[in-house]
Formats: structure tokens, sequence, C-alpha cells
């Protein structure tokens, strides 16, 4: 069995790893543009505060290619797939066949078409290594620096370099921060605790025209810069897939197999779209997490295995200047809420079964609620008054039940 | 692979495994320095119920979602079956803490990393603590 993987981050790995659990020794081939071991994308503004470093930020170690007996071609871009002779072309000219292939292509960051953007000498994306590294080179102690885009990688990016620069000012159109994950309260106590540490935000506004260091807004302000970051969203990364007549929507259409619509190509991650179980709708969840099991799943039934990825949700934890949010599932239906004004929990129930929740601050344990939404436990089956003001195991009231996922002897 | 399991109808409620295991992670020789005037933070944690008592730590799930989860490639499976955490890869996220089923994975005292049972087997202290102490033999290191 001839198995190629286009990309190098988590569905690529997964896939690895799915095809290793299933079938030793099938030849894989893995090409990827970037011409680095696998990384942990997300980690980027960590390694520019100093948090990691190139060698800890690695996703997988040094002999993961050589141990899973991996032909990994780094640097190397696909240009095309044709699926009727299962074959894929490289920038080299070379022509790879396979008789299953992986599109695991991620997303791109997208640049809106902004007046003037040409005029700005330091524009810079933050989405790769050499991205991250490119800004960081950048930077000096005097940089004012204007971020486009209150994003999980705008404000990411904000956390990374504060501490390198002299000003950091986010501009955005949404009227709140982090809408992608939390709700207009949550927006509201993450947004004062940035502001605590120096970021400034000007909200429900976007750039007119950028002239060199200085930008115009539609409100008529204006924002000096030295160093401008452009983070307004990412777009799944389809072209090959589309060239090759594969169904796409704004992702790829993947079902739960994590095939395409194509028998013989799977694809995973951020250039997909997959199953929400929260509402039943297929949409892309950009999420390393679910890249990963997408691409574990796909690698297993590409080696002739079974697997399904029917769980997904979106789901994310990241912290910002110390105060942490988790989040999970979907937002609509009946609320429970907890805040004191600077942590903050709510709960979101509909038909009998939890469906979403946002906690900030105190985060422990958190994974049962996730749990729940995910296993679609039913609510009338557990103590659901406990088990909503602390996440805890007690709530599973039937013994069976609670033994059985403990593993303890009746 | 030997893990640790809770007999609830033996489990008092006493909390002596988490001041047990806050103790051989605390990398001190003597309990009264390493308990005293401190909030601990260990990584097994008693629940207590009207008419049931039990301890939970990581169960080393046969396909852990907290594995596939990791941001940052700090959690792997060792061959023996033990999921382990690698703090110096770890950057405290805490997707680990938003997926485990079991709450067992918590962040660890500065919070910039998270930490989680791992049998007592990179403490030095070589067996489980919390077993080993058990008043009541209520947890206990086997096969299942």
């Amino acid at each position: 069995m001839k198995y190629v993987i286009i990309g190098n981050s988590a569905g690529a790995v997964g896939c690895v790893e799915g095809i290793r659990k299933t079938d030793p020794e099938g030849s894989i081939t893995l090409i990827a543009s970037e011409p680095h071991h696998t990384y942990s994308r997300p980690l980027i503004s960590y390694l520019l505060c100093g948090l990691t470093d190139e060698e800890r930020m690695k996703y997988r170690g040094n002999s993961f290619y050589e141990d899973n007996n991996v032909d990994a071609r780094l640097g190397v871009t696909v240009t095309k797939i044709d699926p009727a002779a299962k074959t894929v072309t490289t920038d080299s000219g070379e022509t790879v066949s396979y008789d299953k292939l992986l599109i695991a292509t991620g997303s791109n960051p997208f640049i809106p078409p902004m007046a003037g953007l040409d005029s700005v000498e330091k524009k810079f994306t933050f989405m790769t290594l050499d991205s991250a590294k490119a800004l960081d080179a950048a930077l000096t102690p005097d940089s004012r620096v204007l971020i486009v885009g209150a994003g999980l990688i705008g404000l990411k990016c904000a956390e990374g370099i504060l501490d390198k620069v002299k000003e950091i000012t986010v501009v955005d159109l949404a009227d709140r921060i982090l809408p992608s994950i939390l709700d207009k309260d949550g927006s509201d106590i993450m947004q004062k605790h940035i502001e605590k540490h120096g970021v400034k935000f000007i909200l429900s506004d976007s750039v007119k025209e950028f002239d060199g260091g200085a930008a115009t807004l539609n409100s008529g302000k204006n924002v000096d810069f030295d160093v401008l970051v452009i983070a307004v969203g990412v777009r799944p990364a389809t072209a090959l897939a589309k060239e090759a007549g594969l169904n796409v929507n704004r992702g790829i259409v993947t079902d739960t197999k994590c095939a395409t619509s194509d028998p013989s190509i799977y694809a995973a991650g951020d250039c997909t779209e997959s199953l929400d179980i929260t509402t039943g709708e297929n949409k892309i969840m950009a999420l390393l997490p679910n890249a990963y099991m997408q691409g574990e799943c796909a690698g297993i039934n590409m080696a002739g295995g079974e697997a399904l990825y029917d769980k997904g949700i979106p789901m994310n934890a990241i912290g910002f200047f110390g105060l942490h949010i988790v989040s999970a599932g979907t937002y609509d239906g009946d609320e429970y809420l907890e805040t004191d004004g600077e942590s903050y929990k709510k709960l979101v129930t509909k038909d009998g079964l939890l469906k979403g929740f946002i906690i900030m601050g105190d985060v422990r344990r958190a994974g049962i609620y996730t749990s729940l939404i995910r296993e679609k436990t039913p609510l009338d089956t557990i103590d659901f008054e406990l088990i909503k003001r602390s996440p805890q195991l007690m709530a599973f009231a039937s013994d069976s039940e609670r033994r059985g996922k403990l593993k303890i002897k009746a | 692979m030997k893990k640790i399991y809770v007999n609830e109808e033996w489990c008092l409620g006493c909390h002596l495994c988490e001041y047990y295991c806050a103790f051989a992670n605390s990398g001190k020789s003597n309990m009264v320095s390493a308990l005293k005037d401190v909030k601990i933070n260990p990584r097994i944690q008693v629940e207590e119920g009207k008419d049931v008592c039990f301890a939970v730590n990581c169960r080393h799930c046969p396909d852990p979602i907290c594995v596939k989860s990791c941001i940052a490639g700090a959690l792997s499976k060792n061959p023996e079956g033990m999921i382990e955490i690698n703090t110096d890869k770890c950057v405290g996220c805490f997707t680990c803490v938003l997926v485990c089923p079991f709450g067992a994975i918590m962040p660890n005292d500065d919070g910039h990393a998270i930490q989680k049972c791992e049998l007592c087997t990179k403490n030095g202290n070589g067996t489980p603590n919390c077993v080993a102490h058990c008043p009541n033999n209520a947890i206990v290191y086997e096969e299942r």
C-alpha cells in the first residue's frame, strides 16, 4: 500500500500515527511546503515571549519520521492532484503515485483588500514559524504595533510580543473581542483583563486606508504604527482539492470516516468541513485537537481499519496574561450562569443535553463537561444540579455507570 | 498495565491520599515542611457524596484524548501504557484539562504547565504513595 500525505502539522501527524496503528509496512510519503520538522503552530506566540523554543515546540520528537518509516519531503509543494491517475505532482517536477491520499493542507491567513497596504513597509501575518520569526526580527523596544483582528491569532500575537514593544493597538470591525469562542459578557471580561496589561483596543472600526506608518480608520481616527500584523482570519487551503474535482464548500467536504468525495482521498484539519454534533451541521472547525483526531481517523481508514470521527465539536482552551478560557460546543439553548465580574461560567443546555459551555478563570475538571457534550449524555440520567455547580464524577449517580467509568469492581 | 483503582466501599473520604500525593511530588523529605501551611494541589482528588466517597486520578486511558488533543506534543503514552507529561514542552494552554473526561489533569502550582498522576514513577517514590498510605486499603495498584 502506498500512502501520500500532503501537509506536516497535526492532521498529517495524526494520519501517520493512524496508519501505523493498522499497517506497519506500507510506504508513507509526506510532502509539505514548510521546510521544518513538524512543529506546533499555536506555539508561535509562546516562542516569541520565550516560554518555548524551536526545539521544544516540535510537535513530535526528532526521530518521528524515522520511527514511523516516513519518507518526509519537506520544503516541497504539491502543485496538482490527479485523481484519475492517482498521482500528485510537486513543484520540483516530480510525480508521486498513491493508493490512498490525505489532504491536510491547513489554512492560509486571509488578507482583505485594504487601500494603501502596499505602502506599509513592515507588515506580517501570524500563522507559521517563519511568519513569527519575521515579525520578531522587525520588532524593537520602540515599536508601535498595529494588529488588525481581535480574534485568537491577533490576541495571541499581542500577548507574545507585548514585552518586546512600546505599544500595541488592536483594531477590529466587530464590537467585541474573541467572538468565535466567547459571548458578549465573556468578551467584556477578557477585554478588560487584556487592557490592564497595556494593550489598547479600537472596536467596531476598521482601517479605511494605510499611508506608510499611518492608518486612517473608518471612524476618522488615526493610528500611527511601525509594524502591522494582519490577523483578520484564515481561509481553508482548498485549491488543490477544488482543482482535483473534489466536493468543496467553504472547506473540503468530509464524511465521518474523514473521506472526501473521492474514496481514495481523505482530508483532515483546517482545510475541511466536518460534522459538529452539537448542531448537526457540517462546518469548519479549525482547531488542532480536531485536526489530529481527523487525521488519525483518516489514517486508520486509509490503512483498511475502521474508525469514525463522529464526536467533533468546536472546543478551545486558551489563556491571555494568566486568565484562562475553556469553551466547547455551541451556545444556543437554556443558560446557567455564574459570574463575579472576573471569572465566568456559562453552561448551555437544549433538548435535555449539555450543548456548550464557557468557563473563564477556574477551569479545573472542565473536561467532565466536554465529555457530557461529546457523549451526548442525557442530563436526566445524571445529577445535573450537582454537576452544574462543579464538574464531578459523583454526578453520575448510577453506581454502575460511575463504576464502569472508574473500572471499580462492583 | 498496573493502574491505581479505588474500592468505593472502603474509601472513608479521609483525603490522606491527597496529602501523600502532594508530599510525594513536593521533592521534600519531610512531610511537615512539605505540607505545613501549603494549599495542596494533589494529582489525586477525593469526591465525597452522601453515601459514597472515592478518589480519582488519571485512568491512563488506552485511547487517550488528552494525548491526541495536546497542542504541544507534550503528552504521550509510554511503552507500558502510562500517560506522561513533558513539562518542558507544555505551555499551559490547558487543552488537556478541557478534554479529560475524568477531570484528572490539572494546572500545576505555577500555572504554566499541567500536572497529572504518573504513578509516582518520576518523583523518586517508586510505587504510588497514595496506595502505600491509604489507611483502609481502599486504593490499590493492580492489573484489571
